[in-house]
């Protein structure tokens, strides 16, 4: 315990998870480089701590946070290192965002393949979390869009991985949450597009019934789709909706493509319905963020959506405004005041994905914590180790987490968890705060989790890089 | 389950309200490290607590304060090993009972190393944590006997006065921060510290004490009188000419 074994406290931060309702104490250094990186490691391993890697902290739970370990933030390292516009091959460090990421391309006529609902996750996050869009049932996660990465081993050494030269690394350090080594560059193939504009089409559903039939018949005919469900409805009108589905043009359809290709053209409104600063829009909803204030909120949504005027069932919209649609309110989690907000999301099998979820609705609604917002997508089964795909659908739910209702909260994601397991269900890490080891064993299986442990073995076998996650669904 | 606080240091644990106020951490599922000079003590308590709660950890630290230069190190390996720290709190504190002509220059010595600057060597070092943390309460268990300077106990009450008065500029300093520093002011508690006293007006047991503190700390009071009553002859005592107070015989 000697003075040269002590980091220094300037480094030390709270380390929150994006929902604001987990967090931690931890070191936080921010290299620029590889070496920079390099040094990181050697400073850890001289204190003997653990490290957990953070892009831009924009996974809800734990994911990203490790108590008292150095916090290794990756969002420096943020050079676009070569673009191939012919190709639409990008290469990019490990902290460049999304947002860098289509700014970056759509001018040439490419986009993201596959981009989360909000553009401020660093590259190098989606490949630990391997997220998915609105568009996953088409397209599949974003490492399926990975044509190789660099990743720097705690050993210190610096190797390249792509399918073809190492399949079993490849699947596995994308979505496997940072445990195997710290990915530092990324070359993506993105997705060519003839116009900055989707076609957009709205539909409400009168229930989750209708929504799935609506599904069942859109999803041949989508590029995007995904639904906003009402949790708070009951009764017949449980699981009320609104779905969008985008669609792209195609080649000559865009009679202007250059002009709507533009960087401008693509911002999101700095206003919302042309009257409100959208900085001070979450203000407004702060009276509204209870279960009767979410109540009217919900009901005014179905019925604007309704309205000719403002319900606009087809549209044209950016590419930005129809994907980031968490962007639209900056600092919309403040709403959901000091105990910040959850999200659980579980993955369900087609052939049982509307019990389950009118069930977790309910359950909700019986507990008295109704999800203020919950959005439903379509989604398929993917190579990847740690998948949280299904060949079905997933209901993300948001949760408003109080003091008074934390422990409550915990046990009704539990119970949820037990119902999802039942009928295998799966679950996503950059998501979760509330799983419990027996759920993270029970939906992985025995064959995974020996398989994470032996390449856990071969690339980490001191355990260097561990979360706040890992430790509470492993305790690695 | 609260995302209040999660992990806690009590300096000064072994006995008295600071044994207490790990039970009551304890029963509110915080984990907490345990710090004293008495080791056989500590592991009393550790496992007390550990009774309450088996879902927190009890880690005891054998430690004196008036070591001061190990006071960083520890501090970061208990945090370390609690796996962060939200509260800590300040408890140690000596009362030799000094004759009214006695003036010995070690004991008032060890009175202040023990109660003031261990006090700083801990508070500056967890003060320096939660500023940048921007997150963090500390407590300090100061005294009513700290309020004026009574003809008993000159160096003990200097101590305590000195200990408020440290912890208000704390308080001032770290407000910005979004760091709580609350002063507590225990009047008579029923410890070994109380036993020799002439004086049991509104005798408490440490374990309502600490049951008050606790609660205190968790509001982010400013002063906690414990209990309340003594406020009240704070103020009468404040508000004393100097010729009528050095006449009072206490």
């Amino acid at each position: 315990m000697g003075s040269s074994k002590l980091l220094p406290v300037d480094h030390l931060r709270k380390v929150e998870g994006w929902g604001g309702a987990v967090s931690s104490f931890g070191y936080v250094y921010s290299p620029k480089s590889t070496e920079e990186l390099l040094e990181v490691i050697a400073i850890a391993r001289k204190h003997d701590r653990k490290i957990t890697i953070r892009g831009a902290g924009r996974s809800y739970g734990d994911a990203a946070t490790g108590a008292e370990n150095i916090i290794l933030d990756t969002s420096g390292m943020n050079t676009v290192l070569s673009w191939n516009l012919e190709k639409g091959v990008i290469t990019v460090e490990c902290g460049v965002t999304i947002e860098q990421l289509w700014k970056h391309c759509i001018e040439d006529g490419w986009w993201p393949p596959v981009v989360p609902g909000t553009m401020y996750p660093t590259v190098g996050g989606c490949i630990g979390m391997n997220i998915h869009g609105k568009n996953n049932f088409k397209v599949g996660p974003f490492g399926d869009h990975v044509v190789s990465f660099t990743m720097v081993l705690v050993s210190g050494e610096i190797i390249n991985v792509s399918r073809e030269s190492d399949a079993e690394l490849f699947h596995a350090v994308i979505g496997g949450f940072g445990m195997f080594g710290i990915v530092v560059s990324i070359t993506l193939q993105m997705k060519k597009v003839y116009s900055g504009l989707l076609r957009v089409q709205a539909w409400t559903t009168t229930d989750l019934h209708a929504l799935f039939d609506l599904y069942k018949e859109q999803i041949p005919k989508s590029d995007y789709l995904v639904g906003w469900v009402d949790c708070l409805s009951s009764g017949k009108k449980l699981g009320r909706s609104i779905v969008h589905q985008a669609n792209y043009f195609a080649e000559g359809e865009d009679p202007t493509p250059t002009a709507t290709l533009r960087i401008d053209r693509q911002s999101l409104p700095e206003k919302i319905l042309g009257v409100f600063p959208k900085s001070l829009v979450w203000m407004l909803l702060l009276p509204f963020m209870n279960n009767v204030g979410m109540k009217f909120i919900n009901w005014l949504r179905i019925v604007a959506s309704k309205l000719p005027l403002l319900g606009k069932p087809q549209y044209e919209q950016s590419h930005a405004e129809f994907a980031f649609l968490l962007d639209y309110v900056p600092g919309w989690k403040k709403a959901y005041g000091d105990g910040g907000l959850i999200q659980y999301q579980s993955f369900i099998p087609k052939e049982h994905a509307e019990k389950v979820f009118a069930s977790q609705i309910e359950m909700c609604q019986r507990a008295g914590i109704p999800p203020y917002l919950g959005v439903f997508k379509q989604h398929k089964p993917d190579a990847f180790l740690f998948t949280h795909a299904v060949d079905g659908f997933s209901l993300a739910l948001d949760f408003k987490v109080t003091d008074a209702n934390r422990g409550n909260l915990w046990k009704l994601c539990s119970e949820m968890n037990d119902l999802v397991l039942k009928h295998n269900g799966r679950f996503y890490f950059a998501k979760d705060a509330t799983l419990r080891p027996s759920d993270f064993q029970a939906f992985l299986g025995d064959d995974v989790i020996q398989k994470f442990k032996s390449l856990k073995e071969k690339y980490d076998p001191s355990g260097l890089l561990q979360t706040d996650l890992s430790q509470r669904l492993m305790r690695l | 389950m609260s995302k209040k606080w999660k992990h806690a240091i009590i300096v000064g644990a072994s006995g008295g309200i600071g044994e207490a106020i790990v039970y009551e951490l304890a029963k509110q599922g915080i984990s907490v490290g345990i710090i004293a000079r008495r080791g056989d003590e500590l592991q009393r308590v550790a496992a007390n607590a550990g009774a309450i709660s088996n879902q927190s950890k009890f880690l005891p630290f054998v430690h004196d304060v008036t070591h001061y230069s190990e006071v960083p190190a520890l501090l970061q390996e208990i945090t370390k090993q609690l796996g962060g720290l939200d509260l800590i709190i300040y408890n140690s504190g000596i009362m030799p009972l000094v004759g009214k002509t006695e003036y010995n220059f070690e004991t008032d010595k060890s009175i202040l190393n023990t109660n003031i600057l261990g006090a700083f060597a801990w508070l500056n070092e967890a003060a320096m944590r939660f500023q940048n943390a921007r997150s963090g309460t500390i407590v300090g268990i100061s005294s009513i006997a700290g309020e004026r300077g009574r003809k008993g106990m000159p160096a003990y009450m200097t101590s305590k006065a000195a200990l408020s008065t440290y912890l208000e500029s704390l308080r001032n300093r770290l407000a910005q921060y979004g760091v709580k520093v609350v002063t507590i002011k225990p009047g008579v508690i029923d410890t070994n510290m109380s036993k020799d006293s002439p004086n049991k007006l509104w005798l408490m047991s440490p374990e309502k004490a600490a049951k008050e503190i606790v609660a205190a700390a968790a509001k982010g009071s400013v002063v906690k009188y414990v209990p309340f009553q003594w406020r009240f002859v704070s103020m009468v005592l404040h508000l004393l000419p100097s010729f009528i107070f050095r006449r009072l015989n206490f």
